[in-house]
């Protein structure tokens, strides 16, 4: 390893003991924010209040765009590169669900807040770590809240920033609230598919094989476990919801099936995601109902290497904190870096639980190890460490 | 003062203050000291963020406040460790004026942080509050600091989830509406115009509070704005809309005891301002029923109203400010044997 990279991972216990000291302000951030509801395209409010925030801080350029993020430029010393660090706002509640956060000593509790509330915190944190802890980068830092990243939403917000900005992004780091440990700098291809089955209100139902929609999504389901999935390249599909019906006994008009065909091979999605189409329309077949197929959302297989100094660095930094790298392939912000062919990666801060239910929590004290991972990042991205030779 | 121009000079909402800049900048030009005092029993579970986004956002990022002190009854819980972990000045109540006999109740930890907090202006906040934010002090403190007529600023919630006409009704909870309005109605209409008279979170300036009694017990919040009104005027009063307060809700009964205490406070005060001519002789034992399988049977519960008197009369109090001491009998009477 660099010795300059050595030296640089030799300070980061005790950047770390400093970055207790950001406790109360993180947490204020986290609690702040995190209770302002911000479901997917309705996300206008949280990010008002981090561009609030990074105005108060005196950052540039403290706008927002057309789709909706929320973004503002610490100036560097020289200004010769550009980082992107980027969280997204939106959550899977909607503003219906009560969002109060609890903070107890050792943990914090409450709907989205380790994905992503924590991650917008630290974003709205991360001015006052710098200026706390006297760090002067060379880089221009852009950190952005974006916007509609899950389900429908596909990333639209950091897509939109990446296509329609004057400004040369070098390397981008995306955060995650959970999971410490997590890094990705790969994207796997993916299809996001939704089909729903509809039976026509003249339904015919004295006709031979009619069913109800629940029971025609059954057969989909069945035949879709029956396709054969390779080990190479690995693929999966995952069956992520389903929804149907109204009551116990009333046959099922409408079913909606939601799953996410994934592959190392572009080619392998397109090929299960066609057969699947087949299957549907040919169930659908059986019974006379109406079928519609939707792919909300697709990426593209991509990233940089194992190998290459972003990721190697990345891993040296988190081993010397402690923490143990696990290195998953991502179909999150890092799609639309990759598409940009932008070196970029994703990190998680720290540990929780109950993921996206409403008693959802994480730990404070692995934080710091976290904050500390993503400002060691950000000095060897700064410093060029991370540039490939 | 008409009750509805009062209404529209002294009513604001707490975004007419979110420019905590220039808040600082005045209460800065005026030389004031804030104090947040937290009276808690048993408040684990909420106390630690309460500490947390105060501290944070009106201590270190805006120099709002001076001083964050809980004032602890009791508590069984982990209240005390929790909240001195998060970075809070805690006091036990029974601690502070050792020499004056023991009280038990929100409204002694109230008074007692008269004594404590060095603030010119101190805002109370409850501890039970589950969506707190700093607009729940700076809401309070700021019409103090920009109008120095007002001496007491209360909290109201006001927002509705969901209405679709324009005029709709506004108040407070069960017992505000079915006692404090009615009872105001009758004998001082005007602070009728008080939307949630029972809200514990208020901020008032020493001069004020040094000089009011306090009843320890529920009555606490009626008595005030009794004596202030009397002594003062409406005038002295604003209110300020923090939007949705959320937290937990009493059962009925919890609420009969707690309209039982505010009864006593108000028909003793209705006794010493000569509205009610006769001496009564009321009882403090109040009587609720549980049934027992076809038995009805009564349950007897004492709950008696002390006061403390005026702080100004307390000796050590006199002594801790510098002022010329003035003991009385009614501090006498409440010292230690």
């Amino acid at each position: 390893m660099d010795q300059r990279m050595t030296e640089l991972i030799e300070s980061l216990p005790q950047l770390k003991k400093k970055l207790k000291g950001m406790r109360d302000t993180l947490l204020t951030n986290l609690v702040m924010l995190g209770e302002i509801p911000a479901p997917t395209f309705r996300e206008h409010n949280r990010m008002s209040f981090l561009v609030n925030r990074f105005t108060q801080y005196q950052m540039l350029n403290c706008s927002t765009d057309e789709v909706g993020n929320g973004l503002g430029i610490i100036p560097g010393e020289t200004g010769e590169r550009n980082i992107l660090i980027v969280a997204h706002l939106d959550t899977v509640f909607d503003e219906t669900v009560d969002h109060t956060i609890a903070i107890e000593p050792s943990r914090v509790k409450g709907p989205a807040v380790g994905d992503n509330a924590l991650g917008v915190a630290t974003l709205a944190t991360i001015p006052a770590v710098l200026e706390e802890l006297n760090i002067k980068l060379n880089s221009n830092l852009v950190l952005m809240g974006s916007s509609r990243s899950l389900g429908h939403g596909n990333i639209e917000g950091l897509r939109f920033f990446l296509d329609n900005t004057d400004m040369p992004i070098h390397e981008g780091v995306c955060i995650e609230g959970v999971k410490l440990g997590r890094l990705s700098h790969t994207s796997i291809g993916m299809a996001r598919c939704e089909i729903t089955y509809r039976l026509p209100e003249e339904y015919d139902w004295t006709r031979f094989g009619a069913v109800g929609s629940i029971v025609t999504i059954n057969e989909l389901i069945n035949r879709i476990l029956e396709i054969p999935i390779p080990r190479r390249p690995k693929t999966s599909i995952v069956l992520g919801s389903i929804s149907g019906g109204r009551s116990f006994n009333t046959i099922a008009t409408d079913a909606v099936l939601r799953f996410e065909i994934r592959s190392e091979s572009n080619e392998m999605v397109h090929t299960l995601r066609q057969r699947i189409e087949d299957i549907a329309a040919e169930v659908s077949s059986h019974n006379g109902s109406e079928v519609e197929i939707q792919i909300l959302a697709q990426r593209n297989p991509g990233g940089i290497s194992f190998s290459h100094p972003l990721a190697s660095n990345a891993r040296a930094i988190m081993k010397s904190l402690d923490i143990n790298p696990r290195i998953t392939p991502s179909t999150s912000e890092l799609s639309a870096f990759i598409d940009h062919g932008i070196p970029a990666l994703t990190l998680g801060l720290t540990d929780g639980e109950n993921l996206n239910k409403l008693e959802e929590n994480i730990d404070i004290e692995p934080i710091y190890s976290g904050l500390s991972q993503l400002l060691g990042l950000l000095i060897a991205i700064d410093k060029g460490y991370c540039d490939e030779t | 003062m008409k009750l509805n121009t009062w209404l529209k000079r002294n009513t604001y909402h707490h975004s007419a203050f979110n420019d905590l800049e220039d808040l600082v900048a005045q209460k800065q030009k005026q030389n004031l000291k804030i104090s947040l005092c937290i009276p808690t029993l048993n408040e684990e579970s909420t106390i630690g963020k309460e500490i947390i986004l105060f501290r944070s956002e009106l201590m270190n990022r805006f120099s709002l406040l001076d001083e964050i002190a809980v004032i602890d009854s009791g508590s069984t819980d982990n209240t005390i460790a929790v909240a001195k972990s998060f970075g809070a000045d805690v006091y036990m109540a029974d601690e502070i004026l050792p020499n004056l006999e023991t009280k038990k109740g929100k409204g002694e930890n109230l008074w007692k942080a008269i004594y404590q907090l060095d603030g010119d202006i101190i805002v109370y906040i409850d501890a039970d509050i589950k969506n707190i934010h700093p607009r729940f002090a700076y809401g309070l403190i700021a019409p103090l600091v920009y109008r120095k007529e007002i001496k007491y600023v209360k909290a109201f919630y006001d927002r509705p989830l969901a209405f679709s006409q324009g005029v709709r009704p506004s108040g407070g909870g069960r017992v505000t509406e079915i006692l404090i309005r009615p009872l105001f109605s009758l004998f001082f209409p005007e602070l009728t115009g008080l939307i949630q008279p029972l809200s514990g979170e208020y901020a008032v300036r020493r001069e004020v509070l040094e000089q009011i009694p306090f009843p320890i017990g529920y009555g606490v919040e009626t008595s005030h704005l009794i004596d202030v009104y009397q002594q003062w005027g409406l005038e002295a009063f604003a209110q300020t809309d923090l939007d949705q307060r959320v937290h937990r809700n009493q059962d009925t009964r919890s609420l009969g005891k707690m309209a039982f205490g505010i009864l006593q406070t108000f028909f003793s005060r209705l006794q010493a301002l000569n509205i009610i001519k006769d001496n009564l002789e009321l009882s403090h034992i109040l009587r609720q029923f549980q049934a027992h399988d076809e038995e009805f049977e009564s349950i007897d519960l004492k709950i008696l109203e002390e006061e403390r008197p005026a702080m100004l009369t307390i000796d050590e109090y006199r002594k801790k400010r510098n002022l010329s001491q003035k003991s009385d009998e009614n501090t006498k009477e409440t010292k230690k044997k």
